[in-house]
């Protein structure tokens, strides 16, 4: 499906927008949208909203056999989808270039960064080591996509729990999470991505960009830092010029936010930790908050009851009665077994093709609301269907009636 | 079962005559449909009646369906020989003519670029064809319909938040006025296209406008007197 079109109207207005330092939401240059982050009832299931934008990331683990090089390291995999219920314009398999783009940097911001211990995965070394397979899936998007799946996917990385396993000699035993407690990763640090726009040929910057400020802008700047003010990665996309001033002004705000950001995914493991301690429900179902609309509220809705008692016994007595049903199953012959054969048809189809189809002559029950409405017909009255189509003539074709 | 008028419907209802005459015509309006001799209800939502005949149902819904005659915003997406193509938020794009703007003729062609907004009425919408827009009347004018946008922000509500605005002496436009002055357009595709004199009062009209669908009126009131009082 395609995606609602950028008018040249909206385009003037947020740019100039943009030159008084004005955002559509009303932020500041360098404020971020709410962050909310919250937990699923598994070990490793995260889901990240920010403001709008929703992704939701899930880590699962595996015993595979390492590469050859690395025998004593495991696995990390990334895996992103662009779901269509994202937006319009994505479409489901299609690899466009966003994906890819998004896939990259987020293989480059959690491997190549070294976050997690992959010695600790090694179970025999050059034989059984655990792969850690990352998923993201992109449930809304309303710009910052990079962000909210950096944030999503350590979060749950941190939030995953592993399996324990046992080596006796020979023997790998993998305990489930009933028989021991499975352990947590070990992570080095946190590191999270956070995306500045520029417009006007990099004069103008805004961070946290939505989605129609991401339509309008020239490029995006990329930064991966974690809270010990290590950059881990930058990437710069739609080929602006950058000055070194901007960049080096850009790392500091970064390490600004990403502090932030690291405090916000602490406090909301915290929280996780202590409801499962205490036994409280947690999880999705949990998370989701009530949202009902209080203004025109109706309490309750009257519903006319009076005569229903005496529709519904109209109906029951209107019932015939079924046939003598054969006790079933019926066996004709030593070896053969019948089970509901030469039995009254019930489904009670009202068709007139069945009707005739019918050689035994059986009468099939008739539905009894088709009943009630033919007592209640009222004479043919002439409807009037205002439509300009020409093919609303509805012409039904009879079979010939044999 | 016979539901009375402005309380909740269920899906599949059928709906009977609880006034009693049976001779007289009923129209009914979106929401409803006829099946046989008995009116059924194929949308959720608040049953409502206007004398002396008409019945609907009003709903929340985002996304739009041509219907013919209706006022909607469109963005011209391409140029084609003699016919513009205008994105309107349906499942298909419409047509717009070259000669369906006032003083249009084969010589003198509307300056309409891509990526501009229109205000056009629905020529033909139903759901066999493609929908056709015209930015004329019948007589021949302009009346509004054409092309428009410079300066303005252009956003999106719900269809039921713009029928609601459109509805002649309706409180929210009231308020509005006493706010700022300012130029607004209502397309009936959800579409709201707001001008004020700076662009902070725009951007401020704007998001009044979003927050006020899901508020009753007295939070809206007391969210409008903040405004105007200076403290947003």
């Amino acid at each position: 499906m395609r995606d609602t079109p950028l008018s040249n109207c909206e385009r003037d207005f947020l740019l100039k927008a943009i030159e008084e330092k004005k955002r559509l939401d009303g932020r500041q240059t360098y404020d971020y949208r709410k962050i909310k982050i919250t937990f699923g009832t598994d070990y490793g299931c995260c889901f990240v909203d920010l403001g709008k934008t929703r992704v939701m990331a899930q880590v699962s683990c595996e015993l595979v056999t390492p590469k050859e090089s690395r025998p004593n390291e495991g696995i990390m995999f990334f895996n992103l989808e662009l779901s269509p219920m994202a937006s319009p314009a994505f479409e489901l398999g299609r690899s466009s270039e966003l994906l890819v783009k998004l896939n990259r940097q987020l293989e480059r911001c959690l491997r190549n960064s070294r976050c997690i211990d992959t010695e600790s995965l090694c179970v025999v070394s050059g034989e059984k080591v655990w792969q850690i397979r990352v998923d993201v899936h992109m449930l809304n998007h309303d710009g910052n996509l990079m962000d909210a799946t950096s944030i999503a996917a350590i979060a749950a990385l941190s939030h995953f729990k592993r399996p324990d396993v046992g080596i006796q000699g020979d023997v790998v035993t993998v305990y489930s999470a009933q028989e021991r407690d499975p352990i947590a990763l070990s992570i080095y640090h946190m590191p999270i991505c956070v995306s500045f726009s520029f417009f006007q040929q990099g004069t103008y910057l805004l961070v946290d960009p939505c989605e129609r400020e991401e339509r309008v802008m020239d490029g995006l700047l990329m930064i991966a830092m974690n809270k010990h003010r290590e950059i881990c990665s930058i990437q710069s996309s739609g080929g602006i010029m950058l000055l070194k001033e901007q960049v080096l002004r850009c790392s500091k705000i970064a390490s600004v936010k990403v502090s932030e950001i690291t405090d916000l995914i602490a406090k909301a493991l915290e929280n996780d930790k202590k409801a499962r301690k205490e036994g409280r429900k947690c999880g999705f179902a949990e998370s989701m908050p009530q949202e009902r609309i209080t203004a025109l509220k109706n309490l309750e809705t009257t519903v006319e009851m009076t005569d229903l008692t005496k529709q519904a016994s109209d109906i029951v007595e209107g019932v015939e009665t079924p046939a003598e049903m054969a006790l079933s199953p019926v066996v004709p012959a030593p070896g053969v077994g019948q089970v509901g054969a030469g039995l009254q048809n019930a489904w009670g189809l009202e068709d007139e093709e069945d009707e005739e189809e019918e050689v035994d002559g059986d009468e099939p029950e008739v539905t009894i609301v088709a009943e009630k409405r033919g007592n209640k017909k009222k004479g043919e009255r002439p409807v009037v269907i205002i439509s300009d189509s020409e093919e609303e003539e509805v012409v039904i074709l009879n079979p010939e009636s044999s | 079962m016979c539901l009375r008028v402005s309380e909740e419907e269920v899906l599949g209802i059928v709906l009977e005559e609880t006034n009693g005459s049976v001779d007289e015509k009923i129209i009914c309006g979106p929401g409803l449909r006829r099946n046989g001799d008995d009116v059924v209800v194929c949308k959720s939502g608040v049953l409502r009646h206007k004398n002396p005949n008409l019945y609907w149902v009003d709903s929340q819904q985002r996304r739009y369906v041509p219907v013919k005659g209706e006022s909607v915003i469109g963005i011209v997406t391409t140029k084609s020989g003699d016919v513009f193509k205008v994105d309107v938020g349906g499942s298909e794009q419409a047509s717009l003519s070259y000669l369906a703007f006032e003083g249009a003729t084969k010589r003198n062609r509307p300056n309409v670029q891509v990526g501009d907004l229109v205000y056009a009425q629905f020529l033909i919408a139903n759901k066999d064809m493609e929908p056709e827009l015209v930015c004329i009347d019948s007589s021949g004018r302009a009346n509004g319909l054409g092309v428009f946008g410079a300066g303005g922000l252009l956003f999106k509500g719900s269809l039921g938040l713009v029928r609601r605005l459109l509805t002649p002496q309706n409180e929210i436009l009231k308020d509005l006025e006493k706010l700022y002055p300012c130029e607004l357009v209502l397309g009936m595709n959800g579409r709201l296209w707001v001008r004020a004199a700076t662009v902070q009062k725009t951007l401020i009209v704007a998001n009044l406008l979003e927050s006020s669908e899901n508020m009753s009126a007295q939070q809206r009131r007391t969210l409008f007197k903040r405004v105007a009082d200076g403290n947003l």
